[in-house]
């Protein structure tokens, strides 16, 4: 059976690498204490620092199709607790829970005496890491904490430093997706002695405005402001984030992945990419703790399939399969193919190609898709009454065959838009066709011709 | 949301199916959008009969039993119920709809206020035309009004449509019997358009057909529907159609104790739809196939009616009431009066694309061309008759 226990930058242990992130689902000690009852690895404590106020209306969401919170956007702050007391509760949890990582996120002004303050008083409660929340993009930003730190190299490389002066424990540094390289924060977070990297934080986001109202979401007294997105939607934004980071020989250090992962299959996504560990908000916002079940359970299974007996033994597996598009192979073709024993006749692959791709998905007697559809418009059709027709209806539900579209190979470029709108599982299939052409990259190919 | 699960298939097959071919995915993704006006539009652009239509429509055979999902082991799109949605959002929401001034000096008639009429009559409002609807019955809707299942269709809401088609600026002319006027109505309109529909219950032609109790299942329906009547203690209803049907579940809510239905042939010969058929079996509705009917026993009123198997055997059911449904007669009087209309088997004979009969002044649709099918057709035929009226009286008359 797969073994998911994980050593984090070679200190921190826990059972497993799902840690709940900075975020309302740590905010407490209660909280982390029956999340880690419910099986979470470790927990990243909602960012400590001065007590702030909060406003009321603090979330809001992207729905997709009837399905809630594929994104979620907030304006919350750090959290709006007494230091004392939640430095007290981590001390509880530590005390009952010494196997799991409890991780303080720390955000203070920028005064070199503040953050050695709270770094002694967190390692004091019995922190086992600290994460220097450098990524909050809305309110903590506009006085000059949060992302407004980690928008500077400079200035990210300098407060860790001084964190790094007094740190005992391992010092993660939580980078914001808001800046147009993110290798340059995450190279001055190493210059600064980091010890690890979390990625990513939210991304500056209006995720919407009442359409009655004229009111952006979330409505704060007739006003709102940009908040951070989070959720499903930023797992790719997230991913791509993580690989820079990953592969960036400046940078060379252990990462917790953040960003939209809802369950195993994106865990795993991200530790392919070389996480050590990854860091869930939305989906215990979304869920509550019990998902982390079927997430020790799903990924366990999935490693015994692949025959992974630790994370080690995948990690990071993914990173070489990612270059730069100029070392992919040219010479590869692949073209789509339609099984007409499982198409349902939609015709969206049809419409897909003639309006979206390359028109070269064809529907016999056809020259165009407006031809096909006017066609069907002047067909006169009726209620079908056996005791007028004089044949019984069929009942059978195949496909009419003029309805199967078929696929002009030679015309075809492999784009795969067919195969992604086609609604039926292994419908359409992208298979590879015999160039005869050995494999050369456009770099390659300008060089031969040189 | 059942909306969003519609695929959005393109020429889809759902639409193909309609008759009217309604836009079925646009009007879903409307749905989903929350731009139910437009969707309710759309439905309308189509069929204006598009809130009947959503209750009344026998949508496993058409849009639903066409719908893609039922090749993907999925339940098809609940087209019928997210169509009822739009109409009644559109009918809650001061119904009304576009048309052309009347600046044409053409004036077209048409005869019957069922669907076929009235979407006749709207079409050629969109496009100028005045229309005057005739009907002898004092409310207008046709079968729509006085024949379909009053759990279907309510005859107040057959007649929001009938209000809609009547704001759209077409005259109605009710309780005229157009059969004595027909010449009259030749004179003064320059198109005509015959949406008479069927003519009452054909006649079995047995002893015992005169006595009270006797009713004609379009007669019993429509009393039911539009005003209150006795029913029978024990009723048999002749003939296992729609109609049938309709007539037995009828009697079945009015309060009837034992009903049975008589048929000639067997329940796989039936020609009622499946859905119709479950009604009625839930109805506890008791079935003799195979069964002929010979006579009907009574003194003052109807008593028994005896039938035989085809072995011979025969049998009296105890009964107060006996209600034939054995299909439509037609109206071939009246048609014989339309001078120059080729009529075939009681059917009016058209170009199907245009409505157009013999006599090119007259045009027809609905069940007096298609023998009887179902709203949705007449509805069909009434818009293409519309645009054909329209088009060759441009052509015709400038
Ligand atoms: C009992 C029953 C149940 C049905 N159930 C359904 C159902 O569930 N779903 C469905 O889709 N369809 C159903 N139908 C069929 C549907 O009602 C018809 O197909 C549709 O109404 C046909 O429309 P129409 O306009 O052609 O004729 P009709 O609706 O029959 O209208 C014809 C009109 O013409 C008038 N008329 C006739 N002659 C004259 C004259 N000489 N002068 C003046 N006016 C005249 C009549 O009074 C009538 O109002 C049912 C039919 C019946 C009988
Ligand atoms: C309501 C809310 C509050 C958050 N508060 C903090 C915070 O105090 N400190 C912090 O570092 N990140 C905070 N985050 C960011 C999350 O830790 C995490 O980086 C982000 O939500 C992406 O992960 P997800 O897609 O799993 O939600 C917050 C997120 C949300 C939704
Ligand atoms: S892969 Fe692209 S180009 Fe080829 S058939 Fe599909 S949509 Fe058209
Ligand atoms: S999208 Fe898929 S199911 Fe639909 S027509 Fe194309 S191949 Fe068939
Ligand atoms: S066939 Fe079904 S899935 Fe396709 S458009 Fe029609 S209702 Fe939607």
């Amino acid at each position: 059976m797969a073994d998911l226990s994980t050593l984090f930058a070679g200190r921190i242990r826990c059972p497993n690498p799902f840690w709940l992130a900075s975020g309302p689902p740590a905010n407490c000690g209660d909280q982390v204490m029956r999340a880690f009852d419910a099986g979470w690895g470790g927990a990243v404590w909602k960012t400590l620092g001065e007590p702030i106020v909060n406003v009321s209306s603090r979330y809001s969401s992207v729905d997709l199709n009837g399905q809630r919170m594929m994104g979620l956007n907030n304006i919350e702050l750090i959290t709006d607790r007494p230091l004392d007391v939640n430095l007290r509760e981590i001390g509880e949890v530590k005390k009952r829970y010494p196997h799991h990582a409890v991780i303080a996120s720390l955000m203070v002004e920028s005064r070199r005496e503040a953050w050695h303050e709270i770094v002694r008083r967190s390692e004091d409660a019995g922190a086992d890491g600290l994460e220097l929340n450098f990524g909050c993009p809305h309110g903590m930003s506009e006085r000059g904490m949060g992302s407004a730190v980690g928008q500077v190299p400079e200035y990210c490389a300098m407060i860790t430093e001084w964190v790094k002066e007094v740190a005992r424990t391992p010092v993660l540094v939580k980078l914001t997706p808001n800046i147009t390289d993110i290798r340059r924060v995450a190279r001055a977070a190493r210059k600064g002695g980091a010890d690890g990297l979390s990625a990513i934080n939210t991304i500056n986001s209006i995720t919407g405005i009442d359409l009655d109202t004229f009111i952006p979401r979330p409505n704060v007294d007739g006003l709102s402001a940009h908040g951070g997105y989070c959720g499903p939607a930023v797992k790719p934004i997230a991913l791509h984030m993580v690989q820079q980071i990953a592969v960036d020989p400046e940078v060379g250090l252990p990462v917790s992945g953040i960003g939209g992962i809802s369950g195993w299959r994106e865990a795993a996504e991200f530790l392919l990419l070389g996480c050590q560990s990854v860091q869930l908000c939305t989906a215990p916002m979304h869920w509550g703790f019990r998902i982390v079940e079927d997430m020790i359970d799903g990924l366990k299974n999935w490693m015994d399939e692949k025959g992974f007996r630790t994370v080690e033994d995948f990690r990071g597996l993914s990173l070489p399969r990612i270059q730069d598009w100029k070392d992919l192979n040219l010479n590869y073709k692949i073209v789509a193919r339609i099984d007409p024993d499982t198409c349902i006749g939609c015709d969206l692959c049809y419409i897909a190609c003639w309006d979206g791709a390359h028109q070269c998905i064809h529907i016999d007697g056809h020259a165009s898709p407006e031809s096909f559809a006017e066609a069907s418009r002047r067909r006169i059709a009726t209620t079908p009454i056996p005791k007028l027709d004089g044949v019984a209806e069929n009942g059978s539900h195949k496909t009419p065959p003029e309805r199967i579209p078929c696929v002009d190979e030679d015309e075809c470029v492999g784009c795969n838009l067919c195969w992604l709108v086609c609604p039926v599982e292994d419908c359409i299939s992208m298979e590879r066709v015999e160039t005869g052409l050995p494999a050369q990259s456009w770099e390659q190919r300008m060089e031969s011709k040189c | 949301m059942e909306a969003s699960r519609c695929l959005f298939c393109f020429d889809a097959p759902c639409t193909a199916a309609c008759p009217t071919h309604i836009d079925v995915p646009r009007f879903i993704k409307k749905i989903a959008t929350g731009n139910l006006r437009g969707s309710a539009l759309t439905i309308l652009d189509s069929n204006l009969l598009g809130l009947s239509c959503s209750r009344v429509c026998p949508v496993d055979v058409l849009c639903e039993g066409a719908c893609v999902m039922h090749r993907y082991n999925k339940q098809p799109i609940e087209i019928g119920r997210l169509q009822r949605a739009a109409m009644d959002w559109f009918y809650a929401h001061n119904p009304s709809l576009p048309v052309a001034p009347e600046n044409r000096a053409k004036r077209v008639a048409c005869i019957g206020a069922g669907p076929a009429s009235l979407a006749c009559a709207a079409e050629l409002r969109r496009r100028g035309y005045p229309a005057v609807i005739f009907d002898r019955n004092p409310l207008p809707g046709g079968l729509n009004t006085y024949g379909i299942a009053e759990y279907k269709l309510r005859p107040p809401d057959s007649l929001k449509e009938v209000e809609l088609v009547r704001s759209m600026g077409v005259e109605f002319r009710l309780g005229v019997e157009a059969f004595a006027k027909i010449e009259a109505i030749e004179c003064e309109f320059d198109a005509i358009f015959l949406g008479i529909g069927l003519g009452p219950t054909h006649r079995l032609g047995i002893p015992g057909e005169d006595l009270p109790g006797f009713i004609d299942a379009l007669r019993f329906i429509a009393d039911y529907k539009t005003s209150s009547i006795p029913v029978g203690r024990r009723v048999v209803v002749i003939g296992a159609g729609n109609t049938a049907i309709d007539a037995a579940t009828a009697a079945k809510r009015l309060g009837a104790q034992e009903i049975h239905i008589v048929y000639r042939r067997g329940e796989a010969e039936m020609p009622a739809f499946e859905y119709e058929y479950e009604i009625a079996k839930l109805d506890g509705i008791v079935f003799h196939w195979w069964t002929q009917v010979k006579r009907i026993h009574g003194s003052e009123s109807v008593e028994s009616i005896e039938c035989a198997r085809p072995d011979g055997t025969i049998f009296n059911l105890a009964c107060d009431m006996v209600i034939p449904a054995i299909g439509q007669s037609r109206l071939v009087d009246f048609l014989a009066r339309c001078r120059g209309v080729e009529v075939r088997e009681g059917r009016v004979v058209i170009n199907r694309e245009t409505g157009q009969t013999e006599n090119r002044k007259y045009f027809a649709g609905g069940d007096c061309v298609n023998g009887g099918r179902e709203v949705v057709d007449a509805a069909a035929d009434g818009k293409r008759a519309g645009i054909g009226i329209a088009q060759w009286l441009e052509a015709d008359h400038g």
